[in-house]
């Protein structure tokens, strides 16, 4: 019970949220109506003058040609006008539906670029895309047709209604006691489909995750043969949206016939009441065909308007889904007098820094870290030690939960994210590169780069010799998730992309994991040219890298054990002499 | 559209059934008018109030009737229509499982997946509209045709001009927009494309505060896609008012032949009547159809788009099960009595891998990635590749379990050529993990069961060991049953790492490969990592492709790969005397070593 209040309440907190989405475009709506007017009127003129032609052909040798040439021209002069009228009406409503699913996915986009991190990583991608296609999709089909039936369909209902009241007023009363059955009943599918189409909705989502999930990493199902039981899974799924599917579609439809069936009853007893009234002499039989017709295209409407509310439901259900996407709690906004972090000097200062990506779960606590100008910190630990978290802390991808980060003596919760995250360049682990040229890609942190400047940093990154080898040099595409490159080298384009821009600071996550041996001394080269001067952190394996360092942060499950440099931590004898020593124990 | 009719096969009953009880509705409906008409004719004429209630009922019996119809028809289209879906999804679905690498390579993970859903859901309701409303339409059109003809043939001949002109405006329309649909839909794959990228990559596009542009970029995107709906929707909107003109304008035409055919006196006012309201019928179905248009306008197009998913085949043919079977008999009867010290396998060769002049060139790639390569690495022993980037390291070892196949000369596990081995077999034999840890949705357990599926927890437990990651399962309050969210995001990547490796373990693979997979482990963790796999069975034959040259020194045998071409081949101290390459990676990763070996 609780459950469908809530739904209802969503159902016209949506609408409500639609509306403000189709302000905008109040004029195109303006225009429609009047446009659905027009077309309503002369359709319902149209039959008037048919039928006054008829009373002029009467029988053998009564015909009155002249005044049937007269309603004709009327009529061709009503058809071009109605014609013109709805093709206008058409084109405003497409105009509306796309400009706000349009609107909609925009909105939507530019969510998911403030979320915060802490939502994506825990959402899967699949079902936030299909939010973003499929729901929306969805809802621009049942907006479209909301548009152009809904509009139509209440203004014929007025304007019969009108034609009725002036021919007899207690058969319009029959017709207008008898509607609301119709009405009831239209209403009381869609109550009870709601739920269907909410099902649905939901089931088709999580399929979408696992189609997702699946092909994305095909080749690993391949890989271990898991291609049977990977399709029982599927089919499971797929099997209980068949049947979600069958009733929401089958109970909806039902909603046509059932209204029509009340129609025939509206039909029935308008022919009843009249024929009675027409043998009192209340009206004539001409009359009452005229209203008959009328009925008829009275209760039509209803027909398509209960069906265009079924689509409705299915298509605020999907609004619903996307709304709750482009109201989830977006991350911190910026303070109003955030600062624009320019003149980096490089001092990096940590202080009782408290953080744990889960409240239960504590993991960095008490951590202070006073980094100077140029100084490298070497992040190392065992696999799986966190050591990902400080990154995640130090580019404010996800805020401490207490203590504080300062950057050049600016709390970074105090300066602009962009400011703060653009003062670092990153390397990452995982390489990703943004669908498009290489140049692009290169570009990414310093659009204004001239062909000099991007060249010199491919060669500096040892990307240039294979770039030039590709078919179209720099402006070769790369495909979806780079799959026309190798790993390696898409992690020398992600260091090329950061040679490029050379921010005061770096931070470097395992960044040279899939690069041969020989490459990467030259790449530490160019990489020691970088850091020169400037402050960086390295989440590092090899050792040279690590003796080097200024400052080592050893970590372990989470937290950060132990802190300072090659020698000191050899002579504390603790985890790191351990670690270190475990080195050459081969 | 046509193949993929096949999967309404198994509702050819629902299929039939659903437009049958349509047009019997239909046929009800049209009762109606008549009985109207007896009620005015007979009824108010006579004065007759029981012949007009009668007749009333009747009315309403014919409703019910209607009605039932209807709700019948309705849920078998909607049966037939899910249940196509259904299984036209779970068959979609399987073909893309079994594409090859080269297939996957050239159509990207996020058209799959609007193929899978999108345009499903529009065939769907495609489908289902169709059975509803394709029968019911032209029965109507030329049921009033016939009707026509039967009151008068010279105004009936209007009909036979009007139908054939509203069905050229219809199908004509239909034609345009075909196509244009197609680049719609085009233009949202390249929207869902940028959000999807936007979500895996996001960490970057923050990093570089990259987020603006990407707004801008995606916006260029969407509106790219709204002004072509904009435009397919202004052609498809002419279908309404065009029908519309052309009956009104036929109607007008059958008033003015009309009065002439009464003024001479062949036909009644009624009949003149009559004639209109069948017009205005047509009219009133043809309404319909064309809102059914654009339906199947857009459904066929999905169609063609999912057709052609069908139509890619995977490249690589199976071996034969039976040719097989009897292959390997007639080798074990070859080695009767060749029993292989600690084995339990029965097998066919001295000789675990043989490649044998192996050239690779992938598709649309100019170059070779592999050339001439020969090697022999017998059972039980460790093998490390090693070579720089783009040596082709990865290409050597996708080739044993042929997830690519080679192009020239032949790849042979266990004495066998791996194309005369059915696909599954020679798979189960080899345990792959890959530079890219991926795990799954679901728990540690039901990962590692990937490997096997009635792995004991000894079994498991085992394998977690070898691979360095009992540790932290232990520590998850969970432990095998704690939940991995998608793409493993709660767990870091070095513990991804460790479990793909438990998870290649559990198989109890002949043959394991480990694809650069200890790059995010520590040195410790991964020599402790290469011990345990030391100590494990004897018979498993191993590959390490690795960057680090301490990972592989102690294998049986090293292949040095460069540009795609072995330099080298032998153990540590023969690479180190012999081969310049390998020199040069090692002293580059043991500075302190290099000066040894010169004074030496």
């Amino acid at each position: 019970m609780a459950k469908t209040e809530k739904a209802k309440k969503m159902d016209t907190g949506t609408l409500k949220k639609v509306l403000h989405y189709i302000r905008q475009y109040r004029w195109y709506v303006l225009l429609s109506l009047v446009c659905a007017a027009i077309t309503v009127a002369l359709t319902l003129y149209i039959p008037i003058l048919t039928g006054e032609a008829i009373d002029h052909i009467i029988d053998k040798g009564l015909v009155a040609f002249g005044p049937i040439k007269q309603i004709i021209l009327k009529i061709v002069i009503a058809v071009l006008a109605t014609a013109a009228a709805q093709w206008l009406m058409n084109v405003c409503n497409n105009r509306i539906t796309y400009n706000v699913v349009h609107d909609i996915r925009e909105g939507a986009f530019r969510k998911i670029e403030i979320l915060p991190l802490k939502y994506i990583d825990s959402h899967s991608y699949g079902e936030i895309v299909s939010r973003v296609i499929a729901d929306v999709d969805q809802f621009a089909d049942g907006l479209l047709m909301g548009f152009t039936q809904l509009f139509s369909g209440v203004i014929t209902i007025l304007g019969t209604l009108l034609f009725m009241l002036t021919i007899n007023g207690k058969i319009t009363l029959v017709v207008v006691l008898v509607t609301p059955v119709s009405l009831f009943v239209a209403a009381f599918i869609a109550k009870k489909t709601y739920t269907m189409f909410h099902m649905q909705s939901v089931t088709r989502g999580e399929q979408t995750a696992l189609i997702d999930e699946m092909i994305g990493n095909q080749k690993i199902v391949q890989a271990f043969g898991q291609e049977d039981e990977v399709l029982a899974r599927f089919d499971e799924i797929n099997e209980r949206l068949g049947k979600y599917s069958l009733k929401a579609i089958f109970f909806s439809s039902t909603t046509n016939p059932a209204t029509r069936f009340v129609n025939s009853l509206v039909y029935t007893g308008v022919g009843l009441t009249g024929a009675l009234i027409a043998i009192s002499g209340g009206i004539t039989v001409g009359q009452l065909s005229c209203f008959l017709s009328y009925a008829n295209q009275y209760t039509k409407p209803f027909n398509e308007i209960s069906g265009v509310i079924t689509e409705l439901q299915n298509a605020i259900a999907c609004a619903a889904r996307i709304f709750e996407l482009i109201e989830e709690e977006p991350q911190v906004p910026e303070a109003e007098n955030a600062v624009v972090l320019d003149d980096v000097d490089g001092t990096v200062t940590l202080r009782d820094v408290a953080f744990s990506y889960v409240p239960e779960q504590k993991l960095i606590r008490d951590f202070n870290l006073s980094v100077k100008q140029g100084q490298r910190v070497a992040i190392v630990g065992p696999t799986g030690c966190g050591k990902t978290t400080v990154i995640n802390l130090l580019m404010r991808f996800y805020d401490v939960n207490s203590g504080s980060i300062q950057v050049s003596g600016t709390d970074i919760r105090e300066a602009t994210r962009a400011s703060l995250r653009t003062s670092f360049g990153m390397v990452l682990q995982e390489t990703w590169l943004k669908s498009g040229t290489i140049r692009e890609n290169l570009m990414m942190g310093k659009p204004e780069a001239t062909e000099t400047e991007m060249i010199a940093a491919a060669k500096a990154a040892h990307a240039h010799s294979f770039i030039k080898r590709m078919p179209k040099g720099y402006d070769t595409i790369i495909t979806e998730d780079g799959g026309n490159l190798s790993q390696g080298q898409k992690q020398l384009l992600c260091i090329a992309r950061v040679m490029l821009c050379l921010p005061p600071m770096l931070i470097l996550d395992e960044a040279t994991s899939s690069i041969d041996t020989r490459t990467e001394i030259k790449i530490q080269q160019a990489f020691a040219r970088m850091m020169e001067g400037r402050t960086s952190f390295i989440v590092a394996h090899r050792l040279s890298t690590i003796k080097e360092a200024d400052i080592i942060l050893v970590m372990k499950d989470g937290n950060i054990i132990e802190q300072g440099n090659h020698e000191t931590l050899l002579a504390q004898g603790g985890f790191y002499a351990n670690l270190y020593n475990s080195q050459f124990s081969m | 559209m046509k193949k993929l009719l096949v999967y309404l096969k198994d509702y050819k009953k629902e299929s039939v059934l659903a437009p049958l009880f349509k047009m019997l509705e239909a046929l009800f409906e049209l009762f109606v008018p008549l009985v109207m008409q007896q009620i005015i004719d007979v009824g108010i004429a006579n004065r007759d109030k029981g012949y007009i209630v009668r007749m009333c009922l009747v009315m309403v019996v014919l409703g019910v009737i209607g009605l039932t119809c209807s709700l019948t028809a309705q849920f078998f289209s909607a049966k037939a229509a899910v249940g196509f879906a259904t299984k036209l999804r779970h068959a979609l679905f399987a073909h893309i499982q079994r594409l090859g690498y080269t297939e996957l390579d050239t159509v990207g993970t996020s058209t799959m997946i609007t193929r899978m859903t999108s345009d499903i859901n529009q065939l769907q309701s495609g489908v289902n509209m169709v059975l509803r409303l394709f029968m019911r339409s032209p029965f109507i059109v030329f049921g009033a045709m016939i009707m026509a003809f039967t009151i008068n043939v010279k105004a009936a001949l209007i009909f036979v001009v009007t139908i054939p002109l509203l069905s050229l405006v219809v199908f004509g329309i239909m034609m345009i927009t075909i196509p244009m649909f197609k680049r719609v839909q085009a233009a949202l794959d390249r929207v869902l494309g940028k959000t999807r990228e936007n979500l895996t990559g996001v960490r970057v596009i923050r990093a570089f505060a990259k987020e603006e542009e990407e707004i801008s970029e995606f916006d260029k995107s969407n509106v790219l896609l709204t002004y072509r709906q904009i435009r397919v929707g202004k052609i498809s909107a002419l279908t309404n008012p065009l029908t519309n003109v052309i009956v009104n304008l036929a109607i007008a035409v059958l008033l003015w032949v009309g009065a002439i055919q009464v003024d001479i006196g062949i036909i009644t006012q009624g009949a003149v009547v009559a004639l209109v309201n069948y017009m205005s019928q047509i009219l009133v179905e043809l309404v319909k159809l064309a809102n059914l248009i654009v339906t199947i306008t857009k459904a066929v197009a999905c169609a063609g788009r999912i057709e052609k998913v069908f139509d890619m085949t995977p490249e690589m043919q199976d071996g034969d099960a039976a040719a097989f079977a009897e292959l390997t008999h007639v080798q074990s009867q070859k080695r009767k009595g060749a029993v292989v010290k600690g084995a339990m396998r029965q097998r066919h060769s001295d000789y675990a891998v043989e490649f044998r002049g192996v050239g690779l060139t992938y598709k649309n790639a100019g170059a070779e990635s592999l050339d001439q390569l020969n090697f022999k690495i017998k059972h039980g022993e460790t093998v490390g590749i090693i070579g720089g980037t783009g040596s082709g390291k990865s290409s050597v070892i996708n080739l044993i379990p042929r997830y690519y196949d080679a192009t020239e000369g032949e790849v042979l596990v266990d004495g066998i050529n791996v194309k005369d081995y059915p696909m599954e077999v020679l798979r189960d034999k080899v345990g792959m993990v890959m530079q890219k840890a991926v795990l799954f949705k679901g728990t540690i357990r039901e990962n590692l069961q990937w490997g096997k599926k009635d792995a004991t927890e000894k079994e498991m437990y085992r394998a977690l060991d070898i691979a360095q990651a009992r540790e932290f399962v232990d520590k998850k309050e969970g432990g095998l049953d704690e939940p991995i969210t998608q793409g493993g995001k709660n767990l870091s990547g070095g513990q991804r790492q460790r479990l793909t490796i438990a998870r290649a373990l559990v198989k109890q693979p002949e043959i394991l490969v480990l694809d650069d997979s200890a790059s995010a482990l520590d040195f410790a963790t991964d020599a402790r990592l290469r011990k345990a796999l030391r100590e494990m069975d004897a018979s498993m034959t191993v590959f390490i492709v690795s960057q680090r040259a301490a990972s592989i020194m102690h294998a049986d045998q090293i292949i040095v790969l460069d540009d795609g071409k072995i330099v080298g081949i032998g153990k540590h101290e023969e690479l180190l005397r012999a081969c310049e390459v390998y020199q040069e990676i090692y002293y580059s990763q043991f500075p302190e070593k290099a000066g040894k070996v010169v004074t030496e």
